[in-house]
């Protein structure tokens, strides 16, 4: 009766497409986000590689170690923070209520933050395993290892892309979110045996960490850049794959659901 | 205009309505209730926009505007009546009703690293039939920015990408929420013109706005709130009852500035007429204008 019936509107593909398109400009044209997710970790790669300089046995030194950790780092600055920090600002200058009230499928914006995250890992992982080979001579993975690397990072980034989008619910701003976000990431990364080695890290903080998806994100990936012989050191005595992937799994699961239950579109009704 | 004042629950059977919603409306609002907490920001509302026309929405901050214009785009939820936003209940509205619809925000424009056009083209993709991006730009004067990113605009530049993404989609229905806010008065003269050549292509619009000069330039009716409730509705030189108000004639005898007030102002002037030989000098002739007759109605209401 008053619809007047015009052409389909565009397929939920096609407007994901639109959206993966626009969430790539947004990253890689703003200058801070660049540096600070993308740059960030491999500063710390050159600074930290450069300076600490210990033997942790079977021939492994520190930029070995340590590129496990950073890039656990690099996918945690890439999935988690920037999407806490960038949903946070989008929802407090008004983006996310304008294109609520748009006709794009909600599902696009989301594809559109997926894509944005998957790509700037890419870099992020590229990058940093060039200058992990050039400047330091790291041994890249080999064989099976690789498959491992996939999985492990694939699954750590969703847990943390989901958790990103959840707690930026929790911020009034781009600005309080950074705040919140960042000292909250390095403290997770401090306990979770990415800048040191995690049999350094105290007992007790070793089982705080246990509970949060950075530190099986960051000892999946040891099992990928360091020998086995070197497993002997995990707190259980092996990489416990197993036990990465169930967490990490768990996590997302959990991510998912603080999502549905804390996303919005604006702020809150009321005023 | 019946007021319903009843308090009911939601989802209670709904009382008899005293005139049901109009099908053909562009808006039909019943009896529509919101509340925050204790206190009723919209209480018992009764509207009808016609298709094509420009509707102003004016009333005091807190007299329940933006409830009721968010209510009808879908964005708050409503605790009693019933609304028809081209035929669909708001609440319901699905992607092909939105598609129907612009909505003129204080967009995010500003922290997006996207040129004018990129923002522009994004919005467009989201419509089944949207207008060429170039041919907006056109329209709302952006041309030569169209390459600039939003941060770059002056806030009037950026007030016009605004409205330029709500009508992209080609709606049928403009919400535009006090479109000039911050406009210097050579700004707002090229907005009214804009808005003028959106209603010549047939675009209904829905306006609040603070600025009752803005409302008498480009309402074809307007509507006061005020405490929750529709005070009147009217063509603008109507409103409070300002078309048959008593007139005031002014002008210049003997040097001294003289005025009159009166009921038939044709018949006066044309009496003064005869008393000067050629032009009666600074001869004006005024009514109570919208500011007075919108201030007496809003703090008339109890």
């Amino acid at each position: 009766m008053t619809t007047a019936q015009r052409t389909a509107l565009p397929s939920v593909a096609r407007v994901s497409r639109t959206r993966a398109g626009v969430e790539l400009k947004e990253f890689f044209r703003q200058r801070e986000s660049v540096v600070f997710t993308l740059a960030f970790p491999v500063i710390l790669l050159l600074g930290l590689g450069a300076v600490l300089d210990y033997d942790l046995g079977s021939g492994v030194d520190f930029p070995q170690y340590f590129m496990a950790g950073v890039i656990a780092a690099g996918i945690v600055g890439a999935s988690l923070q920037n999407l806490a920090i960038h949903i946070a600002g989008e929802r407090a200058d008004g983006t996310l209520k304008a294109l609520a009230g748009s006709p794009m499928p909600k599902t696009a914006y989301f594809v559109g933050k997926v894509a944005q995250v998957v790509a700037v890992t890419l870099a992020t992982v590229v990058v940093l395993l060039i200058v992990g080979v050039l400047v330091f001579g790291i041994d890249l993975p080999s064989g099976g290892d690789w498959l491992t690397f996939a999985w492990v990072t694939v699954l750590g980034a969703a847990a943390c892309t989901l958790l990103g989008i959840a707690v930026s619910s929790l911020a009034r701003n781009a600005r309080s979110a950074s705040a919140t976000v960042t000292p909250l990431a390095l403290v997770l990364e401090f306990v979770s045996g990415v800048f040191m080695p995690f049999d350094q890290v105290p007992g007790w903080l070793q089982d705080v960490a246990a509970v949060f998806p950075v530190k099986w994100l960051a000892q999946g990936l040891r099992s990928v850049f360091l020998p086995d012989s070197l497993a002997a050191r995990e707190p259980a005595g092996s990489w416990e794959l197993g036990t990465v992937a169930v967490v990490l799994g768990v996590w997302c699961v959990a991510g998912l659901l603080l999502c549905v239950a804390t996303f919005r579109w604006q702020e809150g009704e009321g005023r | 205009m019946t007021r319903s004042t009843a308090t009911r629950a939601p989802g209670a059977q709904p009382e008899q309505l005293t005139t049901p919603l109009d099908p053909d409306a562009a808006i039909s609002i019943r009896g529509l209730v919101k509340r925050y907490g204790e206190r009723a920001a919209v209480d018992g509302l009764d509207l009808d926009i016609r298709r094509g026309e420009i509707f102003a929405l004016l009333g005091p901050n807190g007299a329940g505007k933006t409830t009721t214009v968010e209510i009808c785009e879908g964005y708050r939820s409503r605790d009693g009546g019933e609304v028809r936003v081209l035929g669909v209940d708001p609440a319901k509205g699905g992607r092909r009703w939105k598609a129907e619809l612009g909505i003129v925000l204080q967009s995010g424009a500003g922290g997006s690293q996207l040129s004018v056009r990129e923002l522009l083209a994004a919005q467009a993709s989201y419509f089944a039939d949207p207008r060429d991006p170039d041919e907006v730009l056109e329209l709302v004067g952006l041309t030569e920015k169209a390459g600039a990113r939003g941060r770059a605009l002056s806030g009037g530049q950026r007030r016009r990408l605004d409205v330029a993404l709500g009508i992209v989609g080609r709606p049928r229905l403009l919400f535009l929420d006090e479109p000039t806010t911050g406009f210097d008065p050579e700004a707002r003269r090229q907005f009214w013109a804009l808005i003028r050549s959106l209603r010549d292509l047939g675009t209904t619009m829905l306006l609040t706005t603070h600025y009752l000069d803005e409302a008498e330039e480009l309402a074809d009716r307007v509507g006061v709130l005020a405490h929750g409730q529709l005070a009147e509705v009217a063509v603008p030189t109507a409103l409070g009852g300002r078309g048959t108000a008593p007139a005031v004639v002014s002008w210049t005898e003997d040097g001294t500035r003289r005025s009159a007030e009166t009921t038939t102002p044709t018949a006066f002037v044309a009496g003064l007429a005869g008393r000067f030989p050629g032009e009666v000098p600074d001869l004006a002739v005024s009514r109570p204008s919208l500011e007075d007759v919108y201030l007496k109605m809003i703090g008339d209401r109890p």
